[in-house]
């Protein structure tokens, strides 16, 4: 079966981001950017997949500015197939994405959509249950665990006070947890190899989505900075100071 | 104008998010409906009722709903949406799960985890986890929107009197079913609930040294909570796992033992009222957040601490 898998270029995770001075945002300029973690996980999924033979084509698509390209050379250099830029200059909102996704997969019709269960730039957790809705495909989101079996995947999910086990009918949509796997390194054989598989760029226009959105930014600040703490000594400091200075025990 | 909410429960009780987003939804104004779907949710039901400023509640009680699966009760709750304002939900694993698959099917954005309300249709949400606070704008004809819980008082459980209507509307997607479920047993409070959290990192260094932490949070009538790290080595479970990927809490009393500090776990917890860290390496990143900072062996001072309470 064919796997679909979208990714995501951000701000790389141990950016500490700063926000820009007239609240327009947050700066990114010279700033290192990388593959969403969670997007990682997805590819490495769909690759084991295939490694397992269950997948026969892994193709993986990004929707973003043509700087994504990179991440998805990185995809492709992880083990995936083919790659698809949705190409977009301005910033699209979760629903935007998932309506060009929706025209990926009508194109291509795979048995398979993982995504990761939220991009660490936006921190929406959206884009793969709003697929769900418009595919209409069962939703695994947060999976630990995916399991597939004929016609059916089976996908343990984190749920708040443990794990949670549903079985999905194929067509479906998987977002992917942090503990789902542990995802490989390129190789450097790999990534020479990953410039010559074949990259299509495509514009929303032609897919036929609309971008507009109906929430708009009107500012991002710094959040509220906290004051600076003190250093106790023992213990005994500590103890005392909580009961008598911060009066939380 | 009148704002829907999405209760959270186990069909036998209401949990305690579904308060914090009925204060969310008293922000907004307007009259509140909750709707309860499930199946033998009457006790949930009766309990939602009786929440301070709710006015009506909805009950759809069908096995379809047993366990609330998205293919399911998304359908049912852009049904019911298409008649208010506002689509509320916690953002609990449950409500992130389900609502965007709403606000698709309205064709709407979705606002996720909310930390205050500006307007009707003006409210603050945390992004890059935690580093920035935006301030978003919706034109949205509904307006659905997840709310982070501990942004939020809870409404008072008691002193309402809504009255109970049940919803005929049965969607039944057939597409996914529930097999089973697994869940972590634990007498402490509820993490994302508890007044006082002991976290453990990586400075742990197993898992039966956890010991030391329930002891320490017995005493002190805390929850217990983990880094990513801790999680990740198998020292616990990863419902306790707090920070941008695992849980956010806002305690009044939040003590980090063994744990560096980074952003992601900071993310979980930064709103804290008054932060605790024990870590022997004064370098860690936490002290920069901690109101009150150990730099000493964690396997002598938690001990000690606990002694001393």
């Amino acid at each position: 079966m064919k796997v679909l898998v979208a990714v995501k270029r951000v701000v790389d995770f141990n950016v500490k981001v700063r926000v820009k001075a007239d609240h327009s945002g947050v700066d990114l300029a010279n700033v290192k950017m990388a593959l969403n973690p969670f997007c990682e996980i997805a590819v490495e999924e769909a690759v084991r997949l295939k490694e397992q033979g269950i997948a026969s084509e892994v193709l993986v698509v990004t929707v973003g500015a043509s700087g994504a390209q990179e991440q998805l050379r990185t995809a492709l250099a992880l083990g995936a197939d083919r790659a698809i830029l949705v190409e977009s200059f301005e910033e699209l909102n979760s629903l935007a994405v998932a309506k060009a996704l929706k025209a990926v997969v009508d194109q291509e019709q795979p048995q398979l959509v993982i995504l990761g269960k939220q991009a660490i730039d936006s921190d929406n957790n959206q884009t793969g249950q709003m697929l769900g809705a418009l595919t209409g495909y069962a939703q695994g989101t947060f999976a630990s665990k995916v399991e597939v079996a004929g016609d059916k995947v089976k996908v343990t999910r984190e749920i708040d006070g443990g794990l949670q086990t549903v079985a999905l009918a194929l067509p479906a949509i998987v977002t992917t947890d942090l503990r789902l796997n542990e995802p490989r390194y390129a190789s450097l054989p790999n990534i020479m190899k990953a410039k010559k598989k074949p990259l299509d760029v495509v514009t929303p226009d032609a897919l036929g989505v609309s971008t507009a959105s109906t929430v708009k930014t009107l500012k991002v600040e710094a959040p509220a900075a906290r004051q600076a703490g003190i250093k106790v000594k023992s213990v005994a400091e500590l103890v005392e100071k909580l009961k008598n200075e911060a009066k939380v025990i | 104008m009148a704002v829907l909410v999405i209760a959270e429960h186990s069909n036998a009780a209401l949990a305690a998010a579904t308060l914090n987003t009925v204060t969310a939804a008293q922000k907004i104004g307007g009259d509140i409906h909750v709707l309860v779907a499930g199946q033998g949710a009457g006790a949930a039901a009766e309990a939602a009722a009786k929440i301070a400023g709710v006015s009506k509640v909805l009950v759809a009680d069908n096995a379809a709903y047993a366990h609330q699966l998205p293919e399911n009760v998304a359908p049912l709750i852009a049904e019911l949406g298409k008649g208010y304002s506002h689509v509320l939900a916690p953002a609990t694993t449950n409500g992130k799960n389900f609502l965007p698959r709403v606000a698709a099917l309205l064709d709407v954005d979705q606002i996720s985890e909310i930390i205050a309300v500006e307007s009707a249709d003006t409210f603050k949400r945390p992004i890059y986890a935690g580093n920035a606070i935006a301030t978003v704008q919706s034109s949205a004809a509904v307006k659905v929107i997840t709310v982070r819980t501990t942004g939020f008082d809870a409404a008072a459980a008691e002193g309402g009197s809504a009255a109970v209507e049940a919803v005929g509307t049965v969607s039944d997607a057939g597409k996914s079913a529930f097999v089973g479920e697994e869940l972590a047993k634990s007498d402490r409070p509820e993490l994302t609930a508890a007044k006082i959290v002991v976290s453990g990192g990586r400075g742990m260094q197993n898992g039966d040294n956890f010991k030391h932490l329930y002891a320490l949070a017995d005493k002190l009538g805390a929850a217990v909570g983990a880094s990513r790290a801790a999680v990740d080595a198998g020292f616990v479970p990863n419902d306790m796992q707090v920070g941008q990927t695992g849980k956010i809490v806002a305690p009044q009393l939040y003590i980090a033992v063994g744990i560096s500090g980074a952003i992601q776990h900071l993310a979980g917890m930064k709103d804290s009222k008054v932060i605790v860290a024990i870590n022997k390496d004064e370098e860690a990143p936490i002290f920069q957040v901690a109101d009150y900072g150990l730099v000493a062996d964690l396997f002598e001072a938690v001990p000690e601490l606990e002694k001393l309470l």
